[in-house]
């Protein structure tokens, strides 16, 4: 349990697969424009992980070597085609504000990344704690930095106002903020690390 | 004049760095150089108007033929990877010194999401097969553009002094932040194709 315990918390801080590992920063970019949409978005990317690393690692004895990163792809592709499908039918205007970031997980590195490092190699169980860790980790950093994007570009955050109407550039929630508030998200991170 | 519009906005109105964010993991992994840029940009280039086509084709003679627009995700990469193995074979045999220049940049393709996101652009724009191919073309010459205006920055930005925290990336990230501002001052020029 201890050890599980470990590969939670190595996903979610010290191997954070946006501000560490810096894997999947375009929806990171592209999705963040609120804090409830990167929400969402790192909510499908953990669902597609967390059922990725389960299943390879099931099958993981039954792929031949040549072909694992191919099998691994269309495993990938199967549940990101449901989480898509599942969105659509039940949250279509916030399918619609993911657009094509959300057919777009399947080449999100981290999901590829981790089927190869981890889930081929360990036990079901911790390759599901693998996948939520890294999931919920990935979660975490898009929705503080669509937090601080909204809060930033709107005076809001989760649509609750926060400061008066008529505070907040527009340029945040704009792509320019969005490489920017990452820029300075990751060297406050890098910095807390190096203190820990 | 149409066709125009299409190519001078996917250039630069809707860079696809710098305003829809694809790419970027390429993007700021191999801009540490202006020749690997160059590669890089030309290797784009290459598989994605290859890809567009296939895609584009497989969309409209099977996938919508036989009303399985749902498996469009899996289809999609699957062509995408098994495409990009063939070039890089191809490439192999008949044309080494074009491998030799592009060969490192092919595996880094499949999982480059230009390639799938304006496979799946096109289609949702509803374009037909020439302005597809023109859009792909246009984009890879704006994703070019972007990696080269970027590395040439980085090189004299690894000259510089740098804080320890902000090193590398943070600082990178920050630097594309000036240029997408830069690129916003593009927008609006579409209005005169319209």
């Amino acid at each position: 349990m201890n050890k599980n315990l470990n590969v939670l918390i190595n996903g979610v801080i010290r191997e954070n697969p946006l501000l560490v590992l810096l894997l999947g920063m375009c929806p990171a970019l592209a999705t963040t424009s609120s804090a409830l949409n990167g929400m969402s978005m790192g909510l499908a990317t953990m669902f597609v992980l967390i059922c990725s690393n389960t299943v390879i690692s099931l099958i993981k004895n039954m792929i031949p070597d040549m072909v694992r990163i191919p099998a691994f792809i269309v495993i990938i592709a199967a549940f990101v085609t449901i989480i898509e499908m599942l969105m659509n039918a039940y949250v279509p205007a916030l399918a619609d504000s993911l657009g094509i970031f959300l057919p777009l997980i399947v080449v999100n590195c981290t999901v590829l990344g981790r089927a190869e490092a981890f889930a081929s190699r360990n036990s079901v169980v911790s390759s599901i704690f693998d996948g939520f860790g890294m999931g919920l980790g990935f979660t975490i950093a898009l929705t503080i930095l669509g937090a601080l994007r909204e809060l930033m570009g709107t005076g809001k955050i989760f649509s609750l106002n926060v400061f008066p109407e008529e505070f907040g550039s527009l340029l945040f929630v704009l792509a320019p903020g969005a490489f920017i508030v990452l820029g300075y998200l990751i060297a406050v991170f890098n910095k807390l690390q190096s203190k820990a | 004049m149409e066709l125009i519009g299409i190519i001078i906005v996917a250039i630069f109105v809707n860079n696809v760095v710098f305003s829809q964010f694809l790419g970027i993991c390429p993007f700021l992994g191999v801009s540490k150089k202006v020749d690997t840029a160059i590669g890089m940009g030309f290797a784009v280039m290459f598989v994605l108007t290859m890809a567009t086509i296939v895609t584009f084709i497989v969309q409209k003679g099977i996938l919508e033929q036989f009303g399985l627009e749902y498996l469009q995700t899996i289809t999609f990469i699957l062509v995408i990877a098994s495409l990009v193995q063939m070039v890089e074979i191809i490439l192999k045999k008949t044309s080494p010194s074009l491998y030799q220049a592009l060969g490192v940049f092919l595996p880094l393709i499949t999982t480059n999401c230009v390639i799938l996101g304006v496979a799946i652009l096109v289609i949702q724009k509803d374009y037909n097969l020439l302005e597809s191919v023109i859009y792909a073309v246009a984009t890879a010459i704006g994703y070019a553009m972007a990696l080269i205006i970027f590395s040439s920055i980085r090189e004299q930005l690894a000259l510089t002094k740098v804080p320890k925290t902000m090193q590398g990336v943070p600082i990178a990230l920050i630097t594309a932040g000036v240029i997408a501002m830069a690129f916003m001052g593009f927008s609006g020029i579409d209005q005169v194709f319209k």
